[in-house]
C-alpha cells in the first residue's frame, strides 16, 4: 500500500532525530557513489520522497540475489531503505503464501497503477510457458502483467539483466533477460552473479531521493556503479603499467600481489564497482583474495572462454586458434568453427602441458 | 562486526593513493585556514591495496578531540593530529561500518544541533514546565 505521508514525516514519527537522519543521508550518498558535498541536497529530497510500493517477481533464478541483499552487512541501512518502501510482494521474504500472497500483488498493482517499482530477479523461459509457472502463470505472462503499470523496472542480477546462467549455451529453456520480454520498456540492469548488494539498494535509494531513473550506461547499467571497470579501479593496476604479472597461482608475482591479468582476470573487460565497495563488509573481493575477475557483471560470461585464458587469447585459446578460425570462418562457415574448437582444445592442452 | 585482518593470506602491493589523498587534504585544509569552505572526502569511493587505508590513517595520526554519536549505531568522530581534519565512521547497529569520511571542517556536520532536534527538545521542556510556548518571543 502506499503511504500518504513523506519518508521525513515518517521517520520523525518512529522517533529518527534529525542527527540520525542526516548521518543516513550521508551513508546514502555515499551508497550512491555521490560527492559527499551532496548530502544536504538528498536530506532534502528524501524528506519530501513518498512510500513506494515494491512488487519483487523471482523467475529462473537461484535467490543469490536476495541473499546478497538480505544478508548485506549494513542491516541499519538496508532496513531503513526497506521501511522506505513498501515491499507488498517477494515469494522469499513475504509471510503470506498462495492465493494470499497473489491477492496482496493484485492489490498493490492495482492500488498503486503507474507508481509501483516492479523488481525482477532470474530469467524468463520462452522456449515453453510451462517450464517456470507461478500459481499457475507462467513467467512470460506476469512479467508482462506487472510491467503494464510499473513505474519503474528493475533487473536484479545478471540472469536478469542478460539472461544469465539459465541462458548459457545450449540454452534449454530458451531463457532470455527482462529487457527481451519488454523491448519498449527501460529497464534498469544491476547485473552480477548475484549483485553488489549497494548496487541494489542504491538505486532504490536513487528512485527514492530524486523520483527517477539514475543515469545508465549503454547496457542500461547504473553509471554509478558500472560506469568504470574493475581494471581501471583494481589497486593491482599499478602493476599492469609496470608489465609485472603473476604467471601461475603460486609463484613469487602472485606472492607480490601482481597483476592477474595473465591469469584470466576479467576486470579489464568488466564493469562493476567490486573493486572500490568489496564485500563482505567491505572486507575483500576476489583480486584481493588473489583470483582473477570472472566477469559475471557482463553479458554471456558464461559462455565467453575458459575462466583461466587471458583476455588477449579469449574464447580460441591462441592467436593462431583466433586466426585459423577467421580465414576458415571466411571460406568454410561452420566447419571452420568446429576446428577452431579443436585448435582451442590442442592450445588449451598444450598450455596445461608447458604449465605442468 | 570488525574487519577481520587478513594481512597473512592477502598480497601486499600499493595502489599509489595514499600520497595523493594527502596532497587533497593539505589543499582542502589550506583553502578552510584561508576563510574557505569545507571538504568532505568518502575513503570508500578511492580503490585501496589492502593495509593502505590503515596506513593513510597512520600518517594522520590521533589528536585532541573524539565523540562517539549514538544514532543509528554509532558514528566514531576523531579529529587528526592535523587540526580541522577529521575522520568520521559511520557504524550500523551491527558495528558494520556504511561510510568512512575524511572531513576537513572546522567542526564535523554530525556533531551540530539540528534546528528541528532543538525545537523537539524545546517541546520536552515546556510540557515539562507545564508551559505554552507558542506565545513566547524567545
Amino acid at each position: 500500500m502506499l503511504e500518504k505521508n513523506t519518508l521525513g514525516e515518517y521517520l520523525y514519527e518512529h522517533g529518527v532525530s534529525r542527527r540520525a537522519f542526516m548521518k543516513y543521508c550521508a551513508a546514502i550518498t555515499s551508497l550512491m557513489a555521490l560527492p559527499p558535498q551532496m548530502v544536504g541536497k538528498v536530506a532534502a529530497a528524501l524528506e519530501q520522497a513518498r512510500r513506494p510500493s515494491v512488487i519483487w517477481l523471482s523467475f529462473q533464478e537461484c535467490t543469490g540475489c536476495t541473499e546478497s541483499l538480505a544478508r548485506a552487512h549494513a542491516p541499519t541501512l538496508e532496513s531503513l531503505i526497506f521501511d522506505a518502501i513498501s515491499l507488498d510482494y517477494h515469494h522469499t521474504l513475504q509471510a503470506a503464501s498462495g492465493v494470499g500472497a497473489e491477492t496482496a500483488r493484485l492489490e498493490a498493482m492495482s492500488e498503486n497503477a503507474g507508481g509501483y517499482i516492479l523488481i525482477v530477479d532470474g530469467s524468463i523461459p520462452l522456449a515453453d510457458d510451462g517450464y517456470s509457472t507461478i500459481a499457475g502463470i507462467s513467467n512470460r505472462q506476469m512479467l508482462l502483467e506487472a510491467a503494464e503499470n510499473a513505474g519503474a523496472v528493475i533487473a536484479v542480477g545478471s540472469c536478469a539483466s542478460f539472461g544469465g546462467l539459465p541462458h548459457a549455451a545450449p540454452n534449454p529453456t530458451g531463457a532470455v533477460s527482462v529487457s527481451d520480454v519488454l523491448p519498449d520498456t527501460t529497464v534498469v540492469n544491476i547485473s552480477g552473479c548475484p549483485p553488489i548488494p549497494q548496487a541494489i539498494t542504491g538505486v532504490l535509494a536513487h528512485v527514492l531521493t530524486f523520483g527517477g531513473l539514475p543515469d545508465l550506461d549503454d547496457l542500461h547499467r547504473p553509471k554509478a556503479f558500472y560506469g568504470q571497470n574493475i581494471h581501471d579501479r583494481c589497486y593491482r593496476r599499478p602493476f599492469y603499467e609496470r608489465g609485472e604479472f603473476a604467471e601461475t597461482f603460486d609463484d613469487e608475482g602472485a606472492r607480490q600481489g601482481w597483476c592477474l591479468y595473465k591469469l584470466g582476470c576479467r576486470g579489464p573487460l568488466t564493469h562493476n564497482a567490486c573493486a572500490t565497495l568489496k564485500w563482505n563488509n567491505s572486507t575483500s573481493f576476489p583480486i584481493a583474495a588473489g583470483h582473477g575477475c570472472l566477469g559475471c557483471s557482463e553479458p554471456n560470461f558464461w559462455d565467453a572462454g575458459g575462466f583461466y585464458n587471458a583476455v588477449s587469447i579469449g574464447r580460441w585459446g591462441s592467436r593462431e586458434a583466433l586466426l585459423g578460425a577467421l580465414a576458415g570462418g571466411a571460406a568454410l562457415g561452420i566447419g571452420s568453427a568446429l576446428a577452431a574448437r579443436a585448435k582451442q582444445k590442442k592450445a588449451a592442452s598444450e598450455r596445461e602441458e608447458s604449465a605442468s | 562486526m570488525s574487519a577481520p585482518d587478513l594481512s597473512d593470506v592477502q598480497p601486499a602491493s600499493c595502489s599509489g593513493n595514499v600520497e595523493l589523498l594527502l596532497h587533497e587534504i593539505r589543499h582542502a585544509l589550506r583553502r578552510l585556514s584561508l576563510g574557505g569552505s569545507g571538504t568532505s572526502i568518502d575513503l570508500g569511493s578511492l580503490p585501496f591495496a589492502p593495509g593502505e587505508q590503515e596506513q593513510l590513517l597512520e600518517v594522520l595520526g590521533e589528536g585532541e578531540v573524539s565523540a562517539d554519536v549514538r544514532v543509528l549505531g554509532h558514528s566514531a568522530v576523531r579529529e587528526t593530529q592535523l587540526p580541522g581534519v577529521w575522520l568520521v565512521t559511520h557504524y550500523n547497529a551491527s558495528n558494520g561500518v556504511m561510510a568512512t569520511l575524511i572531513e576537513v571542517a572546522r567542526i564535523p556536520e554530525i556533531l551540530l544541533a539540528q534546528p528541528q532536534d532543538m525545537t523537539r527538545g524545546i517541546n520536552h521542556l515546556e510540557v515539562r514546565l507545564g508551559v505554552d510556548g507558542r506565545h513566547s518571543d524567545a
